[in-house]
């Protein structure tokens, strides 16, 4: 896998590396930015990183996911992570960045704002999301990791497709609730 | 090859064992079949005591005990046959047959691990021993007349050194079965070889310690008698050396006793047919071969697209250079596709089995012609074959058939048949079954139909389209044709899988006469002529299969259906409209169907639709992509490419195309009523027409 150029912070200096080579028990994350939030992904899923290219659209699917592409002759969902983090439709550019990663069998992107960093983490290091009153995210996030000066949430995968792919996005589930109990 | 192999080593020649035994079995069924035909001559007999004999040979390596006992009793029988001790009379053709079968289900267990019932087979076994046990006793009597023959002088001599290891009998070969093959080819002499023999005291038991010295005065050429050892080479010492041709005849004390000198010396002409050249190859290989292929042709037409852009005059050799890869490409990809396919036999094979059981169970007499097996289709349909050609043999069996005695008053013969034909017509596959039983009836089938309010109280309905009835699901468990009940699955879902193989099938049946089911299938399922469309920005294909015409409507052929959207008015009849852009919510379509084109499809369960699109770009093979691998199956989707310039088209499925209700609504909750519209409407604006 290689740097990618795009990355805004481009971190991916000697400091990091090194603290990656000393750890014995650590894990190690992708990190990528959404806006001004830094978000985690475990680098064992991670396959490749590209640059957005324009997506093919899958008919009437939820808003989260913006199509497939042809990945050297594999047909691959995108999905936007800020539509799926129900933060609003990202506005792709040529700068935004795909992050390929493999969940068990499924091949899929992540469509993210850039790639920042590799990050070793201490399994011990990595906090439990304090109780925030919103159940249906809780489900995206395996944890949080304060580095010196910020914070990097880590994004679980099978939190966020494993389910179904294609399951509704988050905010239509409490309205399906209703519905059912209405009926 | 060392019994010390690692588990896993013998789990592999397990598994090729078990491949092996398939095509064995396979290659056994066809071959009594054609014993059971009468076309059967001396080389049938032989492959089909080699089918038995291999598989014993294997079972004994693997220690498959109940396989081996049951196919030496099988192996002894089929050698009397063919050494004319034992008449291949009908009776012992139908006692092959059952051995056969009952061959196939213990190795079907030894495969599964699963353990029959100590007495399986034993029923056969004990026939065969019978049919064995009458042939041998009179025997002596006609003893010496042949025994005469044995001493036509050979033409060779062979001096045979044979000295089997330890690994040769575990592998339960039997030394003495090797040495009478061998007498069988003529005059024997054998010299024992003691020399190795160890003291009593230091034999082991499971040791190989004789050697044997062989002088063979023979008609046939050394490759037979080299054959006589094919299975133990490996697991002995052994040389084969011609000598002169012998000038006199081994004395006839020389051979051993002459208990079994009634052996014909009839060179046997073991199949001199030289092997055929071919290798076992793992399927993901092949699929990952035309994986690779699929992705040269698109990234071809991806430069010949480009290529188009340059000046000519400036890039004459590159363009040229293109062209001439666009060829070579298209070659590859014939000829890959051309590695996965293979001939029907395989499936047609397992067939005269169905009809044997079925035949049996129901009482009925019934034998099965099949033709054009050699017919050759892509492995994924052959594979996806089985079941709905099975379904559709019990059915024929089971519906069609009559028993005996019914024929027999019908003025028909008592033996119903059933016919079973491949053949490869303009790209596709066209396979029939057809039987001469009592046919469909038609009152029968309009009756119920109308029963169940699937056709409306007098409605004209044209033969065909009765007959075509049986296909709907209602009638899936239906007494329709007979009293006796269905077996598995309706006739709706041999169609369902058939259509899944983008398949077609129909039925043409004259009450009292027999029935004929036609399928006709695609050759591969990896490649597909498609039309490319487009809606808006988008790019979808249509499968030309399905295609019946395309055409730009005019205003006063369009009417509006209170709440169901469109029709379009076309020779008489009436399509329901389907605006592709409403079905996969697409904005900035044309949405006058005046303006943009109808592409009128045959739809399987709803009859002619008309697809609306912005336009037709062209036809283009494309090269079948899955797109629930990696996301999930969508409504109206079966699939997806990649276009040349790289960017992914979906596919379109006819048979699940919806209008959603509203475009910017929950597309979960849409589909299920938009379904039922499509059809409602195509149906009764068919019969209106009519």
């Amino acid at each position: 896998m290689q740097p990618d150029h795009r990355s805004k912070t481009n971190t991916l200096g000697y400091d990091s590396l090194d603290r990656a080579a000393v750890g014995e028990n650590t894990q190690q994350f992708i990190t990528f930015t959404l806006g001004a939030e830094e978000y985690g992904i475990d680098i064992m899923v991670v396959r490749e990183i590209k640059g957005w290219t324009a997506t093919t659209m899958i008919p009437n699917a939820p808003a989260h996911v913006r199509g497939v592409i042809n990945l050297r002759g594999v047909i691959v969902p995108i999905f936007d992570l800020r539509a799926r983090f129900n933060m609003g439709l990202t506005v792709t550019t040529a700068m935004h960045v795909v992050i390929i990663v493999a969940t068990g069998t499924r091949t899929i992107g992540l469509l993210v704002d850039t790639v920042s960093d590799i990050i070793s983490v201490d399994p011990k290091a990595i906090r439990q999301v304090p109780e925030l009153g919103l159940p249906a995210q809780d489900q995206f996030i395996d944890g949080l990791v304060a580095l010196e000066d910020r914070m990097v949430t880590l994004v679980s995968l099978t939190g966020l497709f494993d389910s179904h792919v294609r399951e509704p996005a988050a905010r239509n589930v409490p309205d399906q609730t209703a519905a059912t109990m209405a009926a | 090859m060392s019994l010390t192999a690692d588990q896993d080593t013998l789990a592999q020649f397990r598994k090729t064992y078990f491949e092996e035994c398939t095509e064995l079995l396979d290659a056994l069924q066809s071959n009594l079949d054609l014993l059971t035909n009468g076309g059967a001559d001396e080389e049938t007999l032989h492959a089909i005591f080699r089918s038995v004999h291999s598989i014993k040979g294997g079972a004994g390596a693997f220690g498959f005990t109940a396989l081996v006992c049951f196919s030496h009793v099988f192996e002894s029988l089929l050698d009397a046959i063919r050494e004319r001790k034992v008449e291949a009379n009908p009776e012992v053709v139908g006692l092959l047959l059952r051995a056969s079968d009952a061959l196939t289900d213990i190795v079907n267990a030894a495969r599964g691990g699963r353990t029959l019932a100590a007495d399986f087979g034993a029923d056969i076994a004990a026939m065969m021993e019978d049919a064995l046990g009458s042939a041998s006793e009179p025997g002596p009597a006609s003893d010496a007349p042949i025994a005469a023959e044995t001493k036509v002088p050979g033409e060779h001599r062979y001096q045979i050194l044979f000295n089997p290891h330890a690994e040769l009998l575990k592998k339960a070969n039997e030394p003495l079965l090797l040495i009478r093959q061998l007498r069988r080819l003529g005059g024997l002499r054998v010299d024992v070889d003691t020399s190795r023999l160890p003291p009593l005291d230091r034999i082991e038991p499971e040791g190989a310690y004789l050697g044997w010295r062989f002088t063979l005065d023979t008609g046939v050429p050394k490759s037979v008698v080299h054959e006589v050892f094919e299975f133990v080479e490996d697991d002995c010492e052994l040389t084969i050396e011609a000598e002169r041709p012998a000038t006199s005849v081994a004395a006839p004390e020389a051979a051993i006793a002459a208990d079994d000198a009634e052996l014909s010396v009839k060179p046997v002409e073991l199949a001199a047919a030289a092997p055929s050249q071919s290798i076992r190859v793992d399927v993901d290989k092949v699929d990952r071969l035309v994986n690779l292929v699929g992705e040269l042709v698109i990234t071809q037409a991806m430069l010949t697209e480009q290529s188009s852009l340059l000046p000519p005059d400036q890039y004459t050799v590159l363009i040229q250079g293109i062209e001439a890869l666009a060829q070579s490409a298209r070659e590859l990809q014939e000829s890959v596709m051309a590695i996965r396919a293979q001939p029907v036999k395989s499936v047609f094979a397992r067939m005269p089995r169905v009809v044997r059981d079925l035949a049996a169970t129901l009482g009925k007499e019934v034998r099965i012609v099949t033709a054009g097996e050699t017919t050759e289709i892509d492995k994924t349909v052959i594979e996806q074959l089985n079941d709905p050609l099975t379904h559709m043999i019990r059915n024929a069996l089971d519906h069609g058939i009559e028993d005996p005695a019914t024929r027999t008053a019908a003025g028909k013969a008592r033996q119903g048949t059933i016919r079973l034909s491949a053949a490869q017509r303009s790209g596709r596959i066209i396979i029939e079954i057809a039987d001469d039983g009592r046919g469909i009836n038609r009152e029968k089938v309009l009756a119920k139909a109308q029963q169940r309010g699937l056709v409306p109280a007098g409605a004209a309905l044209s033969e065909e389209e009765i007959d075509n009835l049986i296909f709907l699901p209602a009638f899936s468990t239906a007494d329709v044709v007979s009293n006796i009940s269905g077996r598995g699955v309706g006739m709706d879902v041999v169609k369902r899988n058939v259509q899944a193989l983008g398949g077609r099938i129909s039925v043409q049946s004259r009450f009292g006469e027999g029935s004929r089911f036609t399928l006709s299938l695609p050759l591969t399922l990896a490649v597909l002529d498609g039309m490319v469309v487009s809606v808006a920005k988008e790019t979808f294909i249509i499968p030309l299969t399905a295609i019946i015409e395309s055409l730009r409507p005019r205003a006063n052929d369009i009417h509006p259906v209170v709440g169901r959207g469109e029709v379009l008015a076309l020779r008489g009849e009436y399509v329901p409209l389907i605006p592709l852009y409403r079905c996969f919510s697409i904005s900035g379509a044309i949405k006058d169907p005046c303006r943009g084109i109808v592409i009128i499809v045959q739809s399987e369960h709803a009859g002619r639709i008309g697809v609306m699109v912005d336009d037709l770009i062209g036809q283009q093979q494309v090269v079948v992509k899955s797109l629930e691998s990696n996301y999930g199956s969508v409504e109206g989707v079966g699939g997806a490419t990649i276009l040349g310039n790289g960017r992914v088209a979906l596919i379109l499925d006819i048979e699940r195309l919806r209008i959603a209700d509203q475009p910017a609504s929950n597309p979960l909750a849409a589909t299920g009523e938009a379904a039922s519209i499509v059809s409602t409407v195509s149906r009764e604006e068919t019969h209106h027409a009519a």
